[in-house]
């Protein structure tokens, strides 16, 4: 369920904790934006991802074991 | 909104004598304690009006102010709006009032069905549905499968009425939760988007609707904007019903003008039965308030807001002198960490850790306040649904109010005897079918 960012509007991850197992793979490859909370489920940072990091969050999207974390527009 | 130029003559005219600046509005006065029959239904308010324009009424509800009563507030207008013009929509009147210390909803469609139904299909005639869905407590099912099947002979509707018990359950009646219960007999939230408006029951376009708010949107219909505001107050126009219970003479159901003082609210319910030190309002998953500075509040969300609380589904609980508020939080507590339908980690995890923490507090054990202050904030807002918010904000809410309490608690002390709120014993998990 990615969605591509486009230049228009800042993207954001979002997950869905019905689908998250608190695996946290997240956390581990982007410690900048996902921290866990002390049962192991990702705290995400609600602020845009910054354009920098954008490949490296795209990559933890699809490498999520549950597919429970997505790249959202606006 | 920006449909407000659509007019709408009430097609039912004037109100019947009696009914307009008067309460109660939805419960039938003067009836033994049965439900209203269809003729006597039709007596007191008038044959439901044929439905022309959507919009027009979309409009007329928007005008009238009329917002949800299940707990959430949204305005009904635009739900409808959102819904109104999609593909083969589908209503659903939302009865399951999981909450165990309320009753408003199970009173009304006890004695109120038709009025809830001619609401239903009102909303369904605005949105454009052919097919509706009343998803009514267990206790009253019987009652309003009676009343649709009363309809049905009379062949007073063109909406196909469906009747399904609810859930047992406290997530049960989360809008999400009540479609899945439905569609599959799982009485669990999902997950969105997509909305239930763009996606619900069996895929179509669905409007979930508390049977309250449907019962106000059947008058709507008939009288018109207008009347509907002649109570309440202007931001928050017309009736609600409340559950009063705890340290009241007559624990009771009532109908209240929204911005009614809340210590009104108590008198209402035979004034207080003891000094009271504190009111939990909203729902389990709502706020506690200082008894005193909370009686001359207006009841509303504009009145209550000051004190940190809510209006939520319209629950009043008095907590006397006598009681403990920790030991009354903590057992609450627990039983809505029980109800999670670990589904969400944050949720399933973070609330029995919260609930550990407040009865360690509330048993005079070391309760860790920071770690429970931290727990809080780790759970908060971290759900597919509003359920660990709930919990957040009841607990957040005690460590405020009953803070005296707490340091009594902490050098070894508690003054309270007996228990208040009612609290079903948690089951070991079983969902069960319809």
């Amino acid at each position: 369920m990615a969605t591509r960012p486009t230049r228009a509007g800042a993207a954001r991850l979002r997950v869905d904790p019905i689908a998250c197992d608190g695996r946290g793979l997240c956390a581990e490859t982007l410690p900048e934006l996902i921290t866990l909370d002390d049962w192991g489920f990702p705290v995400i940072s609600g602020d845009a991802v910054p354009g920098d990091q954008l490949d490296d969050a795209r990559e933890t999207v699809r490498a999520c074991p549950r597919l429970a974390l997505r790249l959202e527009l606006g | 909104m920006t449909r407000g130029t659509a007019s709408y003559q009430p097609a039912a005219g004037r109100p019947p004598a009696g009914l307009p600046g008067r309460l109660p509005r939805l419960l039938p006065g003067g009836l033994a304690d049965g439900p209203a029959s269809l003729a006597e239904h039709l007596a007191r308010y008038g044959p439901p009006p044929a439905l022309a324009d959507g919009q027009a009424l979309i409009a007329e509800v928007d005008r009238a102010g009329l917002s949800g009563r299940g707990g959430a507030g949204f305005p009904t207008a635009r739900k409808l709006a959102v819904v109104a013009g999609r593909t083969a929509p589908v209503v659903v009147a939302n009865g399951a009032e999981g909450e165990p210390a309320s009753a408003k909803d199970k009173v009304l469609l006890a004695r109120a069905p038709h009025l809830v139904l001619d609401g239903a299909v009102a909303a369904a005639g605005i949105v454009g549905a052919r097919q509706a869905v009343v998803v009514a407590h267990r206790s009253v099912r019987g009652i309003v499968a009676a009343a649709a099947a009363e309809r049905d002979r009379a062949q007073l509707d063109r909406v196909r009425i469906k009747v399904v018990a609810a859930a047992d359950r406290f997530v049960g009646g989360e809008a999400s939760a009540v479609v899945h219960w439905i569609e599959r007999g799982v009485p669990t939230p999902t997950a969105r988007p997509p909305r239930l408006a763009e996606r619900g029951l069996a895929g179509a376009p669905t409007l979930v609707q508390n049977v309250e708010t449907l019962a106000h949107l059947a008058l709507i219909v008939r009288y018109g904007a207008q009347w509907f505001r002649s109570l309440g107050t202007p931001t928050e126009p017309g009736t609600m019903l409340v559950t009063v219970l705890g340290a009241v003479r007559e624990p009771s159901v009532l109908e209240i003008a929204l911005g009614t003082p809340a210590g009104q609210v108590l008198a209402l319910a035979g004034g207080p039965s003891a000094p009271l030190q504190a009111l939990l309002v909203g729902g389990y998953g709502g706020s506690w308030v200082r008894a005193a500075e909370a009686v001359s509040r207006p009841f509303s969300a504009a009145g209550l807001a000051g004190l940190g609380a809510g209006v939520g589904a319209g629950l009043v609980a008095a907590l006397p002198r006598d009681a403990c508020g920790l030991r009354e939080t903590a057992r609450v507590v627990r039983y809505l960490a029980g109800e999670s339908a670990r589904q969400c980690g944050p949720c399933w995890f973070g609330l029995a850790a919260v609930a550990g923490e407040v009865d360690r507090l509330a048993e005079g054990r070391t309760g860790d306040l920071r770690l429970l202050r931290r727990w809080l904030g780790q759970a908060d807002g971290r759900g597919a649904c509003r359920h660990p918010d709930g919990v957040v904000r009841l607990v957040r809410s005690a460590l405020t109010v009953f803070r005296p309490e707490l340091n009594g608690h902490a050098h070894g002390w508690c003054s309270g005897t007996g228990t208040v709120l009612p609290v079903p014993r948690t089951r070991p998990g079983g969902t069960g079918g319809h």
